[in-house]
Parts: structure tokens; sequence; C-alpha cells
């Protein structure tokens, strides 16, 4: 299973935090408006309220009101809205709307109390004034109230929400392309890297030296100390083989040198031909060694794709070279025909090597004296045709795919020491360099061994 | 020949030194780098045989000083390490061939051949006898003055009965020098070298004679 992604993760945590941003905002703005627009509705209202209080003079037997001009704009400046009044005198209605409710508590002369309340079919606000008149020489306590619609209130208030609502959308829309934009910038960086250490194939194994962010830090340096562990791993095992090869070679060379020697002195028969056992023998251990060696080279090579250009026409040549000391021994001839142009592979020039050198190594170890071993280049529709043909035993009536298995050996192998890996080599690294390998029964006796590489350009 | 064997492992070299020895060779032993450098000092030699692991040093960094000082004694690495890259690694830093331990006397010395030859520089330790005139190292024969042309398993056989002139060589003898011991020969394999050893040198006062029963031994008026 996959953990989340973390694009998504981040960019769906921006979207929710900006979708959160924008509520608050709607419902802040919203609410100030409305307490904006109240409290300035409660400043006029009992700024008027009190002037009508103040306005009120006793007269002979009652009250009087005058009211100033001034009061009455000062209410017509809040828009469309209907005015409520009622005035109490000894608690008792005396001018106005007597059913306008009361306030839920009594005013002072100093304080006075603001409420709402349902009249008429319409919200009110309300404010009622108290103070005293003297009337008839008493003191006599007189309440005044003034209520207001407030339609032009919510009206100014709804405007404000519906833009606050706007602002709020317009800050979640633009909160999305850029919390997708910045999820990319902060995880660019993470891409890059994964890009870095992907290009560099598998057999690169120096240290990441690509720039990254603080927090991506730490990774890279597991990374990096992950790759330093796995080349020490790496190095203490060729180091182990080199070393395993090198300690169990010498007294074997000691041994074969020593029983040459023994064999050149001793006369009578029953001691030559043990003697010549033991240099079989050891003929036949370090032969196992190279080749299992090689084998594993093979192995763990093929999964590296390394990508060397490879020049096959000189690697032949290089090659043949290198066998006709061994070719004279046995009065062999190798003949070499190669095409005049270069004829290039790309791939790991270490088993191309390998499987080449096997290949000719067959073909000298399985042919009589005095014959012919032929090694040939030819371009082949794309592909580079190497064959090695000899005139030695054949395939003894095994199939090609049975000769490749490992350390499977033709049943006409007679005398001839080997470790039945020489066709396992060239036959898997055939394979991983995308190509093939055939082997055939020449009619004339002999084999004919042939190996395609891609050309390359 | 002159030969400097640098190998470490005393065993071997030891081996190594009588075996070459036998062959009529002269051989100094150097079980080190410095004892190496101590050698080529004093003396010239024909052909370096190195061993790659040696206690005071890699062999590989000996073959890059000698080439760096344009000492061009020619040199054979002789490697008990066969990783393919180690054997390509010794010919790109200069040695003229290297064989794998453990290693077939018979194709040391046809690789030190090759590589004399290669080099031009054939070494004239020519051996004579009777009319023939013969040059182990250049594969070149003649008789009376006349070069004759023979082929590797010819001239071995050549210079093995010249090695002992006069004395009766087994077939057995014969065989151990002519062909690998570790491929099946059969019983008449040595007749048809010394009958063909015997058209190629025909017309020579020195000749090949069979002695029934015991083997062969060269003669010559």
């Amino acid at each position: 299973m996959r953990a989340p992604s973390l694009r998504r993760r981040l960019v769906g945590q921006l979207i929710v935090l900006s979708a959160g941003l924008a509520i608050a905002l709607y419902v802040a703005v919203r609410l100030g408006a409305e307490r904006a627009s109240e409290a300035t509705l409660d400043g006029i209202l009992g700024a008027a309220t009190s002037t009508i209080a103040e306005e009120l003079r006793s007269v002979e037997g009652g009250a009087e009101l005058d009211l100033s001009p001034g009061t009455f704009s000062m209410l017509a400046a809040m828009g469309e809205e209907r005015i409520f009044h009622r005035i109490d005198i000894n608690g008792l209605p005396v001018t106005g709307y007597a059913d306008l409710p009361l306030p839920p508590r009594a005013p002072t002369a100093l304080q006075p109390v603001f409420y709402d309340a349902e009249y008429r079919d319409a919200d009110l606000r309300l404010v009622a004034v108290a103070r005293s008149l003297m009337i008839e020489n008493r003191a006599a306590p007189v309440l005044v109230i003034v209520g207001q619609t407030r339609e032009g209130q919510r009206a100014i208030a709804l405007g404000l929400a519906n833009r606050a609502a706007a602002l709020g959308l317009a800050v979640f829309l633009f909160a999305i392309p850029f919390s997708l934009l910045s999820a990319r910038t902060l995880l660019r960086p993470i891409g890059r890297l994964a890009e870095a250490v992907g290009r560099r194939g598998g057999h690169d194994l120096r240290p990441v030296r690509h720039p990254a962010p603080a927090e991506l830090a730490p990774l890279v340096d597991q990374l990096n100390a992950f790759i330093a562990r796995l080349r020490q791993t790496l190095a203490q095992t060729e180091t182990f083989i080199a070393e395993a090869a090198h300690h169990i070679r010498t007294p074997l060379a000691t041994l074969r040198s020593e029983a040459e020697m023994a064999l050149r002195q001793a006369g009578d028969e029953p001691t030559r031909t043990r003697l010549r056992g033991m240099i079989r023998a050891t003929e036949e251990s370090a032969r196992s060694a190279n080749q299992l060696l090689d084998h594993a080279t093979v192995l763990f090579r093929a999964d590296q794709k390394a990508q060397d250009r490879v020049d096959l026409g000189a690697m032949a040549r290089a090659l043949a070279d290198r066998f006709r000391p061994t070719a004279d021994l046995k009065d062999m001839e190798i003949r070499l025909s190669l095409p005049e142009e270069r004829l290039e592979t790309s791939g790991d020039a270490v088993l191309i090597e390998a499987a080449l050198r096997n290949l000719i190594d067959n073909a000298l170890k399985y042919s009589p004296a005095d014959s012919t071993v032929e090694i040939s280049l030819v371009d082949d529709l794309g592909y580079a045709r190497i064959e090695v043909t000899d005139r030695g035993r054949g395939l003894g009536g095994e199939t090609q795919a049975a000769l490749a298995q490992r350390f499977r050996r033709g049943p006409n192998v007679g005398g001839v020491v080997g470790s039945g890996l020489g066709l396992t080599i060239v036959s898997e690294t055939a394979t991983a360099m995308g190509g093939r390998f055939a082997l055939a029964e020449r009619e004339e006796g002999g084999t004919c061994a042939t190996l395609w590489f891609p050309r390359s350009r | 020949m002159r030969f400097l064997l640098i190998e470490d492992n005393a065993d071997l070299a030891r081996s190594v030194h009588e075996r070459l020895e036998m062959d009529g060779h002269a051989v100094d032993h150097a079980a080190t780098l410095s004892e190496a450098d101590d050698h080529l000092a004093v003396a010239p030699y024909d052909l370096i045989l190195l061993d790659i692991t040696l206690p005071d040093g890699d062999g590989r960094a000996f073959l890059q000083r000698q080439r760096a000082r344009k000492a061009d004694t020619p040199v054979i690495v002789l490697t008990a390490r066969s990783a393919v890259s180690d054997r390509v690694d010794t010919l790109d830093l200069g040695a003229d061939d290297y064989l794998t331990k453990p290693f077939d006397f018979a194709e040391l010395e046809a690789r030190c051949r090759a590589v004399l030859r290669r080099r031009g520089g054939t070494v004239t330790n020519l051996q004579s006898y009777a009319d023939l005139v013969f040059d182990p190292m250049g594969g070149f024969v003649s008789v009376a003055g006349e070069n004759r042309d023979l082929r590797n398993r010819e001239l071995r056989l050549l210079e093995v009965l010249l090695s002992a002139p006069g004395r009766i060589l087994s077939k057995d003898q014969l065989c151990d020098r002519l062909f690998s011991l570790s491929e099946p020969v059969s019983d008449n394999a040595i007749e048809v070298y010394i009958a063909r050893l015997r058209k190629k040198l025909e017309g020579s006062t020195a000749r090949i004679e069979t002695v029934r029963g015991l083997g062969y031994r060269l003669t010559g008026g």
C-alpha cells in the first residue's frame, strides 16, 4: 500500500485552510457590519429620544411637547424607516402609540435602555429615556419611548454581507490555484532529487551531490550512507574473491609445477599416470574456479547495465592475438576476418569479452591439432554478428539449450578438461546485452557458434 | 635466456626457478619489489615474470614504474587474480602478456617466445648441432645454411631432441613436452610428429633414429 500523496495532502490542507479563512472573513465582516450599523442607529435614536425628552415642558395641568425640526431631521436621516413613539407620564400613556412595547427594565435619567421588539409585524429597535417633570408642583416620572423599523439597516447589512461573501469566495477561489502552485513549488526539489538519483543508473555508486533543501538533507545523508555501505560491501566481496582466488591458485600453481617436474624425471609408468592425474586435477580445479568467478561476474554485472561503446573488431583482434600462442601449441591457426567498417555495440565490455573469450577457448580446446579456427565479424541487419567456427567434434547430438545449462557438458568431450559453465556464460551475456547466441553443428564437421549484438551508431 | 622471477610464494618460486633452469635458462628470484629493483639495477634481463600480489606492493605499480622510466624489458604477469577486469588492467598498464596461475609450462614458454618475437629483440642464443642451426626463441631453423619452415610442435620436438643429443628419449618423455598434459593423446601421435620433423630436416646430417622399444635419439655426423 502506498502512503497518501504529499501533494494531495498539502493541497487538501491548504484548501481547507483557505475555506476556513474565507468563512471567518465572511462572518467577521457580517457581524462587524451589523454591529456598526446598529451602533449608529442606536446613537441617532438615543440622541433624538433624549432631545424629545428634554423638550417636554410642564404646562398647567400637564405637559407640552414642542418638537424642534432638528429632531425630525435627525430621525429622517435614517432613511425610509417608520418611526413610532410613546410618552408615558406617571406610568400612563399620554401620547403616541399606547401599545408600543415597554423596555425590559426601567431606564434611569442617565442611562437610556435600548431594546428590540416586534410591533405591528415589524422588527423595531427601541429606546426608552426617563426623566421627571414637575407637574403641578409634583415630580412626575416621564418615560419617552421612540421606536424605529430596521428595514433600511437590514438592507445595508445584507449588502455588506453579500460583499463579504463575495470577498470570501474570491479568497477561496484564489487559494485553489495558489495552493496547487505552492504545492508544486514546494515538492519540486523532491522530484528533482528523485530524478537525479534515478538518472544515475545502478552502477553509479558515487554519493548523491544534488542540492537538496534542508528538510531533505537527512534523507540524502541516509542515502549516501547506504551507498557508502553498499560500496564497501561490494569492495569487500571483490577483495574476498580476489584473495580467495589468490590463496587457492598459488598453491595449485606450485602443485602443478612440481608435478610437471616430477613427471619429467619419473621413469616408471604407474608414477607417470598418477602424476598426469594430478596435473589434470589441478587444471580442472583452476578452470572451475575461473569459470565460477566469470559466471558470478556475469550475473553481477548483467544487472548493472553498463553502456560502454565496444569496438567488436578491435576486441576480436586483441583476443585472437592473445590466443595465438595457445593455438600454436597445437599447431592450430586462428583466422580472423573483419569488416573494413567499425562495428560497435553498446554494452558491458567486460561481459562481451568474457563471452567471446569462452567461445574461442572452446573452439581451440575441442579441435584437433593442425586445424583452423575462424573468427568473423559482419553486419547483419543492424546487428553485429560474430561467428567462431571450428573443425572440432561438434555438439555430440546435444541441443544448444541443453549445453547452455550450468555444469552440463556434451557426451563427446572426451578427456578435455572443462567446467560446463562456458556456454552458460556466453548465453547469459548475449541475453543481458540484448543480443542472441546460436550454436550449430557444421555439415563438414565442427561447430559454428554465433553471437549477435545490437549495433550502435 | 635470463629471467627475473618476482614471486613471493617461496614454494612456487623455487619450483618455477628449478623448472626454468632445467630448460637451460638463467633465473634470478626476487621475493619483493625492492629486491626486484636491486636485481634490475645490476643486471639486464631478457624477460621479467611478475606476480601481482607482493608483500611490499602491487605488481601493477611496479609495472607502471618500469614503463614510466622507459625500462622496456618484456614483462609477463603471472597472476592469481582472474577477474576479467584485472586481466584487461594488466595489459593496459604495459604488461606484454599475462598467465593465470596455475599455468602450463609449455604455454609459458610459448608466450615468452611470442613476446620476444613481437618485441623483435630475438635473443641470439643460437644452438647448433651437425649442420643444424636452431634459434629456439625466434623459432628459426636452418639446415646447412638453408632455412626450413617448422611448425610449433616440430620446433619443440627438435628443441627437446637437441637438449640431449645422442641420448635416447622415450615416447612418453617426448609426449609430455609436446602435448598439453590435460589433453588426451593417442599412442601414435608422437610418431606423426617424428615423421614430419624428419621430412622437414631432410638432407641434414643430423638424423632422428628410432630405437625400437625405447624411443628416439638425435644423431649427427
